[in-house]
């Protein structure tokens, strides 16, 4: 098969998956690392979220801080940020609070907003986290039970109660 | 909900009505919900994900004053069952494949499904036949306030409803066109259509799968950025466009007719002759050709066949359909040969009845 820009033999096969649709490139060595090696504004503006978190970790960033910031955990639910950057889902609604530093580059990437203009529930003005707040005790409860940790566990117990009947503004 | 008895239909999305129905397939628009006090599917413990079901089930299943919706327990049913409900755009294909407590509530005439425990907790989606973001998003609004009143959702002032992925926050919510765009394929149109609305921040995707070429030149076109905007602008932004690409199509029908009447003539010929003297055939031979012939039907090249008839008969040849039609389960080489069968008999009729053009 030839080079799809040049007479050469095309010794690369490129399978484009950015934009709207996988695209099929036959290229010669030169025009392959021309191709891949170009600037292409729209192949930065791919929003893939992989994409995004890779570019927005190599900018800037030493190896050590990137290891630092990998290391945070929510403390609601337990995912470290490592977690989150490797499977590009979030582990509960407060990981967004708990990484917020780190998320607000990654939203203005995707979005180009930062600011929510849409639809609010009628009676949650002020959010639901402290709602959110109960993954966090109802983890710690069932470890207070695993260690025999009953007098704990009780008021945990309690607590959850309290949280559950309280009614949201 | 009896699957069977539902592979008889076409299901709302085929259905074939509503307005420009010969180009816009379907509207759609989906809602991603949380629930505040669980963690995002992701951390769930198996315990998490049946409570989130237990709690959701009850709710979803009565979201329309019309009647209880069905649900189906995702996690036991059969994978031709699953695979079923995909072709019918009824669930994702995700939601197919995944593991553990999940469900899906359907309503009666297809319109509304929920899916629970999919990537987020709640998935709401409806979908009209035709040109109808309007009427979709009036539907689904209606739905998602209701469900407001009886669970917290996770949300945040600032940022609006939390998602298990970043590109879902604020509105939660993809608004979609389905349209069968085979004259833009053909006279190559097609790429230059889709860079400019990628530049506009819309996504294009093809039907079942991401290939070159999209499976019967079926496009889904979208909305990408979620948060910032509110719900009303997201669907003008996906609808505003739908005219436009509308005629761009009929353009390139116009052009095809006039500058090469006989060349088109024959292709959509030859794609019915096929249709209906095939032996053997694949799904994705099945649906290339059946798009000729929709496009010749629009044009008035073939009058022997009904739109109607032929949007049924590209959900009748999916695998899955076609082999709950059959009432047996059927590998690839017998599914091509059951397929090929299919479609010469409904495509052979002497008196095609309520599938004649008057």
């Amino acid at each position: 098969m030839k080079c799809q820009q040049c007479d050469k033999l095309a010794t690369f096969h490129i399978t484009e998956l950015t934009g709207g649709k996988p695209q099929e490139l036959h290229l010669c060595e030169d025009h392959a690392r021309q191709y891949l090696t170009r600037s292409d504004d729209e192949t930065a503006a791919a929003t893939t979220l992989a994409g995004v978190l890779a570019h927005q970790m190599a900018v800037g960033q030493t190896a050590e801080e990137l290891a630092r910031l990998d290391q945070r955990v929510c403390p609601v639910c337990g995912i470290t940020f490592y977690e989150f950057r490797n499977q590009g889902r979030l582990g509960c609604p407060h990981d967004y609070l708990a990484f917020s530093a780190e998320l607000e580059p990654l939203i203005i990437n995707i979005h180009g907003e930062t600011e929510h203009s849409g639809k609010r529930p009628a009676r949650y003005a002020g959010g639901t986290d402290s709602r959110t707040q109960l993954i966090r005790l109802r983890r710690e409860m069932k470890a207070a039970v695993s260690e025999e940790r009953y007098e704990q566990a009780k008021e945990l117990k309690d607590k959850i109660k309290m949280v559950e009947a309280a009614p949201l503004e | 909900m009896n699957l069977t008895e539902l592979a008889r239909s076409s299901g709302e999305w085929l259905r074939g009505s509503g307005p420009e129905s010969d180009i816009v397939i379907s509207s759609r628009i989906r809602l991603a919900r949380n629930l505040a006090e669980f963690p995002f599917i992701s951390r769930c413990t198996p315990a998490d994900r049946g409570e989130v079901e237990k709690r959701l089930r009850n709710h979803v299943i009565h979201v329309q004053a019309g009647g209880e919706l069905d649900y189906l327990n995702v996690n036991d049913l059969k994978g031709i069952d699953r695979q079923f409900l995909v072709e019918r755009q009824l669930i994702s294909r995700e939601h197919a494949e995944s593991e553990g407590a999940r469900g899906v509530a359907i309503a009666e005439n297809e319109q509304v499904s929920l899916m629970v425990n999919e990537e987020d907790h709640l998935r709401i989606q409806v979908m009209h036949s035709g040109l109808d973001l309007t009427g979709v998003w009036q539907q689904i609004n209606e739905i998602e306030t209701i469900l407001c009143d009886q669970v917290v959702f996770a949300f945040h002032p600032k940022l609006g409803f939390l998602t298990a992925c970043p590109t879902n926050v604020g509105t939660g919510m993809r608004v979609s066109v389905m349209l069968h765009l085979p004259a833009l394929v053909i006279t190559r149109q097609i790429d230059k259509v889709f860079r400019s609305l990628q530049k506009i921040g819309l996504a294009v995707r093809g039907l079942y799968g991401e290939g070159s070429q999209a499976m019967g030149d079926f496009y889904q076109i979208s909305n990408q950025i979620t948060l910032g905007k509110s719900e009303e602008t997201l669907v003008s932004q996906v609808g505003d466009i739908v005219p436009q690409i509308i005629e761009y199509e009929r353009k390139a029908r116009d052009v095809l007719v006039k500058e090469s009447h006989e060349t088109l003539h024959d292709r959509v010929s030859r794609a019915y002759g096929i249709l209906r003297t095939a032996q053997t055939i694949s799904s994705e031979e099945t649906m290339h050709l059946l798009s000729s012939v929709r496009m010749g039907v629009n044009l008035g090249l073939i009058s022997d066949v009904a739109i109607p008839t032929l949007n049924e008969l590209f959900i009748h040849t999916q695998p899955a359909h076609l082999q709950k039609l059959r009432g047996t389960e059927l590998d690839t080489a017998d599914r091509n040969i059951e397929r090929a069968r299919y479609l010469r008999r409904h495509l052979n009729k002497q008196d095609s009845g309520n599938g004649g053009k008057n």
